[in-house]
């Protein structure tokens, strides 16, 4: 029987990471785990405050938004690979 | 599954845009609030986005009825767990704009008014974003949208948005407040603050649309922060019918500064920018009037109120010696 249920987290079986053109990559050197790109990030996949970042790349979106907020400059834009 | 996609109450891979701040709001609503509560979810962008069928994004209790409903449903679901005794569950609501503002304006006026406990936190991001970027009643004054158009005969957004905070703080109810995104702490501060207090509370807080105003996803913060820094949006609260301006920095940034970011102010002339900095500055000065009415009225609430620690000894003292 097919019952309409939808489970709770279950948004994560979508991989949205496919969508981004570029890729977040921090420079631990320059991180000062201030924590602001964890607070800003829309998917909530930067890891956990006060840490260095650990950016989840399967759900990353790459709106680039860390990047701009980074008032360290340690997150840099990464072309992607073009996969054929 | 990673750790990082675990680790909120608000889970990735739901369908909003990149760089969609009204998502960041909800992952600090339900954040902060905790998993004891029930999110009563209106019609909208994160409607769509969070629960697309089979999937859904909450990792809490979760109710989606319609448009117009959302405070309507709250106040049952408020007055479901009274009846079962449930004192601790907290009902929160969770609408755009476009609801807030317009459709579900008539019910949540009608909940306020029953003073049910009820959270209520509508995510301002000025435009009905969902059904493709008509004028709502928060589009700010110039704006151009579908339904505002800018063109020989109009330019923009005529008239200016509606003042939502202070129509539900003149509810009488014990909390309402504006926050914005771009200021994360002073935001969840305010829904631990409204966690606290029983009754009904309302929190707006702004939240850019990068795809309905026309700018890059990435610069979302930015255009947040500006809003607020420009005058275009003040954080404030009315605690108890006392109000208190949260952020008032001495020199503010030009509004023309926040209008060039983005794509819906591009028509506007100098003159018509003016004008609105002329109309920025007008708030402001309201702002501060309200301020300093409600400081002296707190003033004379105190000494009304508050019994003095130490009586007055006064010259007919029962303890006088007779004569």
């Amino acid at each position: 029987m097919l019952i309409p249920l939808s489970k709770p987290g279950t948004t994560t079986d979508i991989k949205t990471g496919k969508w981004k053109t570029h890729r977040p990559t921090v420079d631990p050197k320059l991180c000062t785990k201030c924590a602001i790109c964890q607070n800003f990030c829309p998917e909530g996949i930067m890891g956990t405050p006060r840490e260095i970042p650990v950016i989840d790349y399967d759900y990353c979106k790459g709106c680039s938004m860390c990047m701009v907020e980074c008032p360290f400059k340690a997150i840099t834009m990464v072309a992607e690979k073009q996969e054929l | 599954m990673s750790q990082q996609s675990e680790m909120h109450l608000f889970a990735p891979g739901h369908s909003g845009c990149p760089g969609c701040a009204p998502s960041t709001v909800l992952i600090h609503v339900v954040d902060t609030l905790g998993k004891d509560i029930i999110v009563v979810n209106a019609t909208g962008c994160m409607e769509i986005t969070s629960s697309q069928y089979p999937h859904s994004a909450w990792r809490v209790p979760y109710i989606h009825s319609l448009f117009e409903n959302a405070p309507a449903v709250a106040s049952g679901i408020s007055a479901a767990l009274k009846a079962k005794g449930n004192h601790h569950t907290k009902v929160v609501v969770i609408a755009g704009d476009g609801s807030t503002y317009d459709i579900a304006f008539g019910s949540l006026s009608g909940m306020l008014e029953r003073g049910d406990d009820v959270i209520y936190c509508c995510y301002d991001n000025e435009l009905y974003a969902n059904t493709g970027v008509q004028k709502s009643g928060a589009t700010p004054i110039g704006a151009a949208t579908t339904t505002s158009q800018a063109g020989k005969v109009h330019h923009g957004k005529e008239k200016e948005r509606k003042p939502i905070v202070e129509i539900a703080a003149a509810h009488n109810i014990p909390y309402a407040a504006s926050a914005s995104i771009a200021f994360v702490a002073d935001f969840q501060a305010k829904l631990k603050k409204a966690a606290q207090i029983s009754g009904s509370k309302f929190i707006t807080v702004n939240a850019p649309c990068a795809l309905g105003a026309g700018f890059d996803g990435s610069i979302s913060m930015k255009v947040a922060r500006l809003a607020v820094q420009s005058r275009m949006w003040f954080l404030f609260e009315y605690e108890n019918g006392f109000f208190k301006l949260n952020f008032n920095p001495k020199v503010a940034k030009p509004v023309a500064e926040y209008m060039q970011l983005q794509k819906r102010f591009r028509h506007l002339t100098p003159e018509e920018i003016e004008k609105i900095q002329k109309l920025c500055d007008h708030h402001y000065i309201e702002m501060l009037e309200r301020q300093k009415a409600s400081d002296a009225k707190k003033i004379v609430f105190d000494a009304v109120t508050q019994p003095p620690s130490t009586p007055p000894a006064s010259p007919s003292a029962p303890a006088a010696p007779k004569t």
